[in-house]
């Protein structure tokens, strides 16, 4: 299995709440806390498996505004791994999901140095590394409903841009959506080769387009005005 | 790249004292005439032992949750830090061992305990090699991702060295030893020579873009919103960001204070200016360690809106 997740930025509003739950969930799941220092004060400063960033693609007219959320991208080449001394991150074998032991951190950051996408944050107050799961406290827990072991992330998107599934699998869905739609990996160039995949926007004009008239249409049109009276 | 204050400190530290222990043993068991002296082995052992051990403390100051410190030994097999961890605590009883024969016998070392001299320098070598690796093996970090790396922390630990033992000789000794006042200069040579190319070569563009980061590869891509209001761990950690003129003025100082100014002062072959042409190597290169870190710029930073690193 390698499981992972695609991230449609077609339809990404960029509205944060895959990050809150997904906050909410590990805060007291198998790696939690995640501590925040000063958290209502002028500075406030915590670890966050998610981040949303925002850009602007292409230029004014034909620019579109692409929300980015990023997660661990569970590479298949994760240097994460490689470069900790301690063994306290590693790679599962059985589904490919890249997991920090905390008993086993000391906090040397180096592994967060390795991630070229961020996706490893330092607890302020336990001093450990905190990343994403995979929520792999939820997807496995028998005593869920079988629609709801997913990634907390994936469960409350409203727009249902977020896709977990087996990448392994030809016929699942993250597997489909990768082919039909073009999915990306983020900086290939680097050779980590990370499973999150991004579905690019659809291409689609971005403001109506004045369509230029043919005889076929303005014939169509005068019929229509003429029926109508 | 955030510049940790104990991390500047413990690789210019623990990189003098082997440089000192690695040229001191050579030059020992080869057979160099003013290093035949068992005041002057011990002082420069004692010197390096002190370096590195004083280094690798300051080292332990920027882990987060250094009570796990001890697990540090367990990846050797794939981990650069580990491998470093190992070497550097490996170094301790040969170096412990070749001193005692020292201690007893003098110059004059029986086999074995020449031999124990002759590994603690091989380790010394290699655990400077496995520090430079940490950052050289980093493929988010152009700026360290390169041969030009490792050859930077072995010359420049070993130049370092040079000066301390030439330091450590003319005071014990009263006289400066030709050789080593040669060899410390052409080091120094080299030392700027490394740090020059090194220079030349960071200031190429590099591969990763903005574009490559979001896979937006047929369009200009710009940062709207981060995505937080205040700095998290990412901003601090890879965010640090130093102005292209102050960079060019330290870079400057650094070539100044850590090259040419004791350059001069080893001319002079005086034992007290030579303790201090050693002394402002040291500062020198802490702050040739730092513009290490201070110029490195990490591909995190892409997300964050810069378009190139």
């Amino acid at each position: 299995m390698k499981l992972g997740l695609v991230v449609d930025l077609d339809t990404c509003v960029g509205c944060h709440g895959c990050a809150t739950a997904c906050k909410q969930w590990n805060t007291s799941g198998t790696i939690g806390p995640l501590s925040d220092k000063d958290p209502y004060g002028k500075d406030p400063n915590g670890a966050w498996l998610n981040r949303i960033r925002t850009y602007e693609v292409g230029d004014t007219p034909n620019s579109k505004t692409v929300h980015m959320p990023m997660s661990c991208m569970h590479c298949e080449e994760a240097a994460c791994v490689t470069v900790c001394p301690t063994g306290a991150s590693y790679k599962r074998a059985e589904d490919g999901i890249v997991l920090v032991d905390q008993d086993k951190c000391m906090g040397c950051n180096l592994c967060a140095w390795a991630c070229p996408y961020g996706a490893r944050e330092l607890d302020p107050a336990e001093g450990t590394m905190k990343k994403c799961t995979l929520c792999v406290d939820r997807i496995y827990d028998q005593k869920l409903p079988e629609d709801e072991r997913q990634p907390a992330c994936v469960l409350t998107c409203p727009t249902k841009s977020r896709v977990f599934g087996d990448f392994d699998d030809p016929t699942s869905e993250v597997s489909q959506l990768v082919r039909d739609r073009g999915g990306k990996q983020l900086m290939p160039e680097l050779g980590y080769n990370p499973v999150n995949t991004y579905l690019p926007p659809r291409n689609k004009p971005a403001v109506e387009v004045h369509e230029v008239s043919s005889i076929k249409q303005s014939v169509k049109t005068w019929v229509n005005k003429m029926i109508a009276r | 790249m955030h510049p940790a204050f104990s991390v500047l400190v413990f690789t210019v530290l623990s990189g003098a004292g082997y440089g000192l222990i690695l040229l001191m043993v050579l030059g020992h068991l080869i057979g160099l005439g003013e290093l035949q002296d068992r005041n002057l082995l011990l002082s420069g052992g004692v010197l390096s032992l002190v370096l590195i051990s004083t280094g690798l403390m300051a080292s332990t100051l920027h882990l987060a949750n250094p009570k796990n410190a001890w697990r540090a030994f367990s990846r050797f097999k794939t981990s650069w830090l580990s491998r470093e961890a190992v070497f550097a605590i490996l170094f301790y009883p040969f170096v412990i061992l070749y001193l005692a024969g020292i201690w007893s016998m003098g110059a004059q070392l029986s086999a074995i305990f020449a031999t124990a001299g002759i590994i603690s320098a091989a380790l010394a070598l290699v655990t400077l090699f496995c520090t430079s690796m940490i950052y050289a093996s980093l493929k988010t970090i152009r700026q360290w991702n390169n041969a030009l790396t490792p050859v930077n922390y072995l010359v420049l630990g070993i130049m370092s060295g040079s000066l301390l033992l030439l330091a450590v000789q003319s005071l014990v000794a009263g006289s400066v030893s030709q050789q080593l006042q040669q060899s410390a200069m052409a080091l120094l040579v080299l030392g700027v020579a490394v740090k020059a190319i090194y220079f030349f070569w960071i200031g190429k563009p590099s591969g990763s873009t903005i574009k490559t980061a979001t896979g937006f590869t047929q369009a200009s891509v710009r940062l709207l919103d981060q995505g937080h209001s205040s700095n998290g761990f990412l901003n601090n950690e890879f965010g640090y960001s130093v102005a292209a003129n102050k960079l060019l003025r330290i870079r400057l100082i650094m070539l100044a204070v850590a090259f040419v100014l004791p350059l001069l002062l080893l001319l002079t072959a005086n034992s007290l200016l030579l303790l201090i042409a050693a002394l402002i190597t040291l500062a020198g290169l802490l702050a040739e360690r730092w513009l290490f870190f201070a110029e490195a710029r990490h591909v995190v930073r892409l997300f964050h809106g810069d378009q190139r690193v």
